[in-house]
């Protein structure tokens, strides 16, 4: 259950931006609609704590993320939100393994079993045992892809967030990238909040759509 | 001819290893922050590579020389003085060759996509964690480049040494000092010597660098 109201307004030197979108969504997977510029990669990115100054609420499961009136404001780290981004980056001087352990051994500690044992899992159910020693530029599209769903998904978030997973590929790819995700999102027990600016992603992807145009939520 | 080179050669590693700390964090400062006087500040750190290096050593003396604000203090509580002494050569080196490192730093910082940054706090790394196991391995190859340019400028600084540490034969003569006293003394072979030695050198250390920032690509 998420339960979303983001305000803030985007200043630079050749435009303000204002955004003032709400949302509530009870579906597993619930798709984030609007062509581009109309602000949903910047609600992504408010809800997982990676800009500043944001206004309003976040709410997930009942769990408080963000809710200005109250004074709280978790940090990114401390979300607990997945985040699958655009292009993926995945750390390029880190092999496709240590990308997936980097959320789950936290510098100078030693590594908690039951996470290790969950990227082990991971690295089978998204078939990328076999590059484990890879690092991202020698990964094919697709494997990148996966790399970064399972590395959003080793820290056991209680949202997955994905930023136009299918924007930067050709036409055959995508195509084809969209079905291996709807088939590796149907696995996924994370509620999951997907921005596209692609009717078609909606339809495979996703359960319900929010759409957004100039900032704001509208109907239909 | 070798109690300068190894005098140069301690006196360039120790001034590379406080230039190399200072200007790294300076550098990821400076790449990250945006305040009112930053451009201000960015010029102040870079004056070393600009200004005439008597001018640079007169400002040292100011500051740390035996009645300077920070030499009465360094003085008083630790007993360190720095006016003819290798350790003053090293202050002088150091502060000559900072901007080089900083520059490299700061643009290395610059270059990195800040998307990695975001990726390791939504998952759950604090910024210390970021700094360490993105920004400066994704950063590593510039700084290193910066590090060996550091190093060279570092290993050639002549006029700030000079007027700190003075002309003291096994004491505070470094390579270049060693060369400008040869030839006053009309030591040509010595001068040239010298000079093959440190030219050596330096080429070797500008080879390394270009190394480091053509394998980035």
């Amino acid at each position: 259950m998420l339960d979303v109201h983001i305000r803030l307004t985007l200043q630079s030197p050749e435009r303000s931006f204002a955004v003032d979108a709400a949302f509530r969504s009870d579906a597993h997977r619930t798709a984030l609609l609007g062509p581009s510029g109309s602000g949903k990669s910047t609600v992504l990115q408010a809800m997982a704590g990676l800009l500043p100054g944001v206004q309003g609420q976040v709410r997930v499961d009942g769990q408080t993320l963000l809710d200005s009136a109250r004074g709280i404001d978790l940090p990114a780290r401390a979300r607990g939100v997945g985040f699958v981004f655009q292009d993926y980056a995945l750390f390029p001087h880190l092999t496709v393994h240590e990308n997936l352990c980097f959320g789950v051994q936290r510098l100078g500690r030693a590594p908690d079993p039951e996470a290790t044992a969950r990227v082990e899992a991971l690295m089978a159910q998204f078939d990328i045992e076999a590059l484990r020693r890879a690092y991202p530029r020698h990964l094919s599209g697709g494997q990148r892809q996966r790399v970064a769903l399972a590395r959003a998904l080793a820290t056991a978030p209680r949202l997955l967030l994905l930023d136009e997973p299918l924007s930067a590929l050709d036409t055959a790819l995508r195509i084809r990238l969209r079905a291996e995700l709807a088939q590796m999102l149907a696995r996924v027990q994370v509620p999951t909040l997907l921005v596209t600016h692609d009717p078609q992603d909606v339809e495979a992807l996703a359960q319900s759509v929010v759409r957004l145009d100039a900032g704001r939520v509208v109907a239909g | 001819m070798l109690t300068p080179l190894w005098l140069t050669l301690k006196v360039a590693l120790l001034a590379t290893l406080f230039a190399g700390a200072t200007g790294v964090a300076l550098g990821w400062w400076m790449a990250r922050r945006r305040f009112p006087g930053h451009a201000v500040v960015d010029a102040v750190l870079v004056l070393p590579m600009v200004l005439p290096p008597t001018v640079l050593g007169y400002y040292l003396i100011v500051l740390v020389g035996r009645n300077g604000v920070i030499g009465q203090w360094l003085d008083r509580w630790f007993g360190i003085t720095l006016l003819f002494t290798w350790e003053g050569a090293v202050l002088a080196a150091a502060v000559v060759s900072l901007p080089l490192i900083y520059k490299a730093a700061r643009a290395a910082f610059e270059e990195t996509d800040h998307r990695f940054a975001q990726a390791a706090r939504t998952l759950g790394a604090g910024e210390w964690e970021v700094f360490l196991r993105i920004s400066l391995p994704l950063a590593l190859r510039g700084i290193g480049a910066g590090l060996a340019l550091t190093f060279a400028r570092a290993m050639g600084e002549f006029g700030a040494t000079l007027m700190i540490a003075g002309n003291l034969p096994g004491r505070t003569q470094t390579l270049s000092v060693a060369v400008y006293a040869a030839v006053q003394a009309g030591d040509d072979r010595l001068a040239l010597t010298l000079t093959l030695v440190i030219s050596a050198v330096c080429i070797v250390l500008l080879v390394l660098a270009n190394r480091l920032l053509q394998a980035r690509h």
